[in-house]
């Protein structure tokens, strides 16, 4: 499949490349954007950003490979981020994410996002939320779970199942 | 009784109070925009004449106003420093990247009360002669994004915001930029390069200074979400009696994030210095104290980057006596009032305002564990040591963690933590180092005990196991 923007998502980057008094700016929103519809960000999409902020492809794979939330394999359709930092570890965030790495047969020994292979799940250990306060957090695509239990993470999994 | 004083929080946990523009006005918003923009100029005592832009500019001063964001730094002495004459445009940047462990103020202001950042951005703006803005807003809250991307197209359909705003013939807009899950961005210099789309190694300070070579090499004011919303205050209330709020240095209010091991986590506005870090722990009216049966352990006081205190600590704070003469006090950990200098003077800082409260239930060497964790992935990688030192120092206490414990490792922890403190382009450095440094020094019975333990155990063939 051919690599295409949809016309009124490339009218809305050239609003936003319009915000910045140097395109190169935009290109963080760029990627947003892009992985939003995508899913991830593919090489096209790098190609495709840099040209339309005259920028070499260099410049703008190096913001994907440095700024963690950018992707370069589609992730699952549920994605689950739980904060591994300190408030939400004292409150137990490593057993949510045991719990949730059991359930869906992850290995629990691994880095970074895992994605199960029916594409559903992905799950990740991330860093400071910034909701320490209703520790422990875990954010279910763009929506915060405040005061996770076990239990909301199974109904995570569930929802995500239908 | 210590009790909150609400100026930045007053409405937003209201019933019935929403993030929208109608709500914000019929709660007296964009009042002080209005008071801001008729200004009268002004003739001081010496003859000096200040025109209306630099009155407001005058009052920020004169309020004492110090930076929420981390350093404390006075706020009106940073936009001093702005170079007015450079020719080029002055630009303005709302640190909105709070990621800071253990601080979640910020997020209460971007979802609850956006207008008010906003109304703060314009007469920050308008003050300094900015005409462009940006909210740089962390890429985990996309819902924020949303709703100031909202406010701020309604503040434009009103006038308050965009070409000739309320007919004053000048044009201000702020947009909103996205970060996108690196901490490094809330460094001021590293959230400059960020914003002009490059990743986001932070600047050398000289030459690099925002206030002189900022975004896109011009002069730019950086000031962090709280501090923002305080100039709107400080335009309604005048410098002076702000400055009443809060305590001498130390003036106006803050909100405190508090989590950990107490009753009652949560974020609570207080006056600066009016209320001690004991009283935010225990307090009915705030953290309503620790869990039954449970005893302090320790407390990191301004974010995980500032230096920990042990329970039971106790400091020697200079104080101002009613004559004026400075004397020395005494002071236990919990009785530390909650401000910028005494934190300061108990050898840590009140940083981004961030108390993460650990009982007597926890281990030290696994809590600092988490900590260098955090540090180790968010190095940006720029300089030699903070890299591989902050990654060296994570795998040490992983190792400590795991059953692999000597009892060297204290010792060898600290070296680390020395060679990476100022030898860093940016306080990175700091931060990755202090957490390790004051960990290890204040608790090293419970790092070389553990160490010891697991030499015995690995002498007498005992598998290494994770302890907990």
């Amino acid at each position: 499949m051919s690599f295409s923007v949809p016309q009124a998502l490339e009218n809305e980057l050239d609003e936003l490349a319009s915000h910045y008094p140097q395109k190169r700016s935009a290109s963080l929103m760029f990627l947003h954007a892009l992985q939003e519809h995508f899913g991830h960000l593919s090489q096209e999409a790098v190609d495709w950003t840099a040209q339309k902020l005259g920028l070499q492809p260099i410049n703008v794979y190096e913001l994907v490979t440095f700024y963690p939330m950018f992707r370069q394999e589609p992730l699952g359709k549920t994605q689950i981020k739980v904060c591994r930092t300190l408030s939400c570890a004292l409150a137990g965030s490593a057993e949510l994410r045991a719990h949730l790495i059991g359930k869906l047969g992850l290995d629990s020994h691994r880095h970074g996002p895992q994605t199960t292979v029916d594409g559903q799940f992905t799950v990740e250990f991330v860093e400071c939320l910034a909701s320490c306060g209703t520790a422990p957090v875990v954010m279910v695509n763009e929506d915060l779970l405040e005061k996770c239990s076990v239990a909301d993470c199974d109904r995570v999994l569930a929802k995500g199942r239908k | 009784m210590p009790q909150e004083y609400r100026l930045i929080l007053k409405h937003a946990d209201q019933p019935g109070y929403t993030p929208d523009i109608e709500c914000y006005l019929r709660h007296g918003g964009y009042a002080a925009l209005r008071k801001a923009l008729a200004t009268a100029p002004r003739e001081l005592p010496d003859g000096k004449k200040l025109g209306p832009q630099e009155v407001i500019r005058d009052e920020v001063l004169k309020s004492g106003l110090r930076g929420r964001g981390g350093a404390g730094f006075s706020a009106g002495l940073k936009w001093s420093f702005v170079d007015r004459r450079s020719g080029k445009p002055i630009y303005l940047i709302c640190n909105a990247d709070e990621s800071e462990p253990g601080t979640f103020k910020d997020r209460q202001i971007l979802h609850k009360d956006p207008h008010q950042l906003i109304e703060g951005m314009i007469i920050s703006c308008w003050a300094n002669d900015v005409r462009l803005a940006y909210i740089y807003i962390r890429g985990e809250m996309p819902q924020g994004a949303r709703l100031l991307n909202q406010a701020l197209r309604e503040a434009r359909a009103k006038g308050f915001l965009g070409k000739n705003i309320l007919g004053t013939g000048i044009d201000i807009d702020i947009h909103v930029h996205r970060g996108a899950g690196a901490y490094i961005c809330g460094e001021e210099t590293g959230l400059i390069e960020s914003l002009e789309g490059k990743r986001a190694y932070p600047r050398i300070k000289p030459p690099y200074f925002p206030a002189v070579l900022g975004l896109y090499m011009c002069p730019t004011i950086v000031n962090n979400v709280e501090t923002l919303c305080h100039v709107k205050h400080i335009v309604e209330l005048g410098g002076a009696e702000y400055a009443k709020l809060g305590t001498p240095n130390n003036t106006g209010t803050r909100i405190v994030s508090l989590s950990g091991d107490v009753k009652n986590p949560g974020y609570f506005e207080v006056e600066v210095g009016k209320v001690t870090l004991g009283e935010i722990i225990h307090h009915e009216n705030f953290g309503g104290g620790l869990r039954p049966g449970r005893s302090l352990r320790a407390i990191i006081p301004g974010g995980s980057s500032s230096k920990v205190l042990k329970a039971g600590e106790k400091f020697k704070l200079r104080k101002k006596g009613a004559d004026g003469q400075m004397t020395q006090v005494e002071a236990d950990l919990l009785d530390l009032p909650y401000d910028f200098d005494s934190l300061q003077q108990a050898g840590t800082m009140s940083g981004s305002g961030a108390v993460i409260v650990m009982d007597d239930t926890r281990d030290v060497v696994d809590v600092l564990a988490n900590v260098s964790e955090f540090y180790a992935h968010e190095s940006c990688g720029q300089c030699t040591p903070c890299r591989e030192g902050a990654l060296w120092m994570s795998k040490a206490l992983h190792r400590m963690t795991t059953g692999g414990g000597r009892a060297e490792d204290a010792d060898y922890l600290l070296h680390i933590a020395q060679n990476i403190q100022g030898r860093t382009i940016c306080a990175f450095g700091e931060a990755a180092a202090w957490p390790v440094l004051s960990f290890v020094k204040k608790f090293k019975d419970d790092f070389v005990t553990r160490g010891k333990a697991d030499e015995s155990a690995r002498a007498s063939g005992v598998v290494p196991t994770a302890h907990h």
